[in-house]
């Protein structure tokens, strides 16, 4: 068996299979420009001398 | 305990009534939509006697969602709303008691007015009566079902086009009922029965459900 | 209890930077395992051709499309029942990846209506169900942007994701009642393939991989939606620290 012939219909395959993996790797691009977008404004915060709730007793 | 009700009642009518008249707006709004749809799809009656029940479901379901993003949102902006929830009233019943009244106010209108624009859709008798029953049926579930999209979007400045994206959805069961209980009386593939009971059914659940989910989000947008 | 360790983002955010890693990991080896079997491995369909190998990936994103409204139900009931901190970051950070998959189940289902059915769309039960849902994911994706507020959007999205938890069911049913009412002649029926074990297996192995790609993003999002949040309490202590005279009573609303 030729794994490679995919019959009368390849073409809807590969469609398929294209289209599923740039939709997968759309979602895990936005997770990450998402996180190093975050991360960047976190960091320009702390930068500015702005802490989190959490430790404030330290920065005052 | 019955007092209250009464009272609440009979000022949701007044309201809904003298300001602005919405439920003649609705009704204008239905002929519009009754209307405009022989101009899409040609002026052929067979056609329109046979699509004729979903015209005007389709309509009577666009025009009462229409009405809708007013139910909660005139009381929050006066600061009627957070009277009432400081009330110690059960919500649950107050939004039980503002849907009836709005139905009465926006609903019944479309419903006394489907006979008449049936007659441009070219439906027979038997038609006729079947889609007003339906309708007289199931426009109070589309009215509660409604309210807990009402209440969801009461906070928003621009809520009414996101309030009908999310209620469309949860109102496909009632449009598929009303429409094919309506079929089954003009050509009958199933009895009229089954379809009619499962319709009063669904306005059941929505009466249970509505109130539950739209006095939970009201109490979260408050607070 | 175990399941209130997770209640502090700080501690979520620990735990979830030392589990990522190995779930990334195994969702790597799993889809490579899967891919290879759907493949190489399985036969073709004796009716379906080799058009059963879109299968491999559109039942799974079914499964997940359905799985990720049970997550996200899951996940309101904390947010109302429970007030779980992280409940309605898990919900918000779900709805965007069921919208995905949906519309991988949808896109590909009519990929493979296409050569068996002959034709991209029918308003097929299943098919309509699953175009229902999306736009309830859509939905709730719409309501969380629209409010500012993300406690109290989570809260809204909570109410409509238990609404509509409990209005899927009715849905399903009415769409097949009216399914079987209007069910045209020329349109070929096909019931779900017909399972051979050899397809079997590498099905399976796609759904786990698809499983483990669902939870490893969703976790990502969880962490990008704390982030969020920080981000925006800091630039509400910016905004409120630059303007001294409302310093003291917004600093005292945030406690």
């Amino acid at each position: 068996m030729d794994p490679f012939d995919l019959g009368p219909h390849a073409g809807f395959i590969v469609a398929c299979y294209i289209i599923t993996f740039s939709v997968v790797a759309a979602v895990i691009g936005w997770v990450l420009i998402d996180r190093a977008q975050l991360n960047a404004a976190l960091k320009e915060l702390e930068d500015q001398g702005i802490t989190r709730a959490s430790n404030k007793q330290n920065a005052s | 305990m019955n007092g209250w009700v009464s009272a609440l009642f009979l000022r949701e009518l007044r309201l809904a009534v003298r300001v602005g008249g919405s439920g003649v707006v609705g009704v204008l709004f239905f002929l519009a939509v009754v209307t405009v749809i022989p101009f899409g799809v040609g002026p052929d009656l067979n056609l329109l006697a046979r699509i004729g029940p979903a015209i005007l479901w389709i309509g009577a379901l666009l025009a009462t969602l229409l009405g809708l993003d007013r139910l909660f949102q005139a009381d929050r902006d006066d600061g009627a709303l957070d009277l009432i929830l400081m009330s110690g009233r059960s919500m649950e019943l107050v939004v039980l008691v503002k849907c009836l009244a709005h139905w009465m106010a926006t609903g019944l209108p479309l419903v006394l007015a489907a006979p008449v624009f049936a007659i441009f859709l070219n439906l027979d008798p038997v038609a006729i009566g079947a889609v007003t029953l339906t309708l007289l049926v199931g426009t109070p579930a589309l009215t509660l079902i409604g309210a807990i999209g009402a209440s969801l979007t009461v906070t928003l400045r621009r809520g009414g086009l996101l309030m009908a994206v999310l209620v469309i959805p949860l109102a496909i069961p009632v449009l598929i009922f009303g429409v094919s209980s309506a079929d089954a009386a003009i050509h009958d593939p199933v009895p009229f029965l089954t379809p009619f009971l499962i319709l009063c059914a669904l306005s059941l659940i929505a009466a249970v459900i509505g109130p539950f989910a739209s006095a939970t989000a009201l109490r979260f947008a408050s607070d | 209890m175990a399941f209130w360790d997770f209640a502090n983002p700080t501690r979520f955010m620990r735990l979830t930077d030392r589990v990522l890693p190995w779930l990334i990991g195994a969702c790597a080896i799993a889809f490579a395992i899967g891919l290879y079997k759907s493949f190489f491995m399985a036969p073709e369909d004796y009716q379906q051709g080799d058009t059963v190998r879109i299968m491999f990936i559109h039942v799974p994103a079914a499964w997940l499309a359905m799985m990720c409204y049970s997550v996200m139900t899951l996940s309101s009931i904390g947010t109302l029942v429970w007030k779980h901190p992280l409940a309605d970051v898990s919900a918000k950070s779900a709805a965007p990846l069921g919208a995905a998959f949906t519309f991988i189940s949808l896109i590909t289902g009519s990929l493979w209506g296409k050569p068996m059915w002959g034709t991209y769309w029918v308003w097929d039960a299943r098919l309509t169900s699953v175009l229902v849902l999306f736009i309830m994911y859509l939905g709730l994706m719409a309501l969380w942007r629209t409010m500012e507020d993300p406690i109290k959007a989570g809260k809204a999205a909570a109410v409509l994701t238990l609404v509509g938890a409990l209005n899927l069911p009715i849905i399903k049913f009415s769409v097949d009642w009216w399914n079987t009412l209007h069910q045209p002649a020329s349109v070929m029926r096909l019931d779900g393939p017909t399972i051979h074990p050899d397809m079997l297996i590498p099905l399976l192995v796609m759904a786990l991989a698809f499983t483990l790609l669902f939870f490893t993003l969703h976790l990502m999002a969880m962490r990008n939606e704390i982030l969020r949040r920080r981000v925006r309490s800091m630039r509400q202590k910016a905004a409120a620290s630059a303007r001294p005279a409302a310093a003291t009573a917004s600093t005292q609303a945030a406690e």
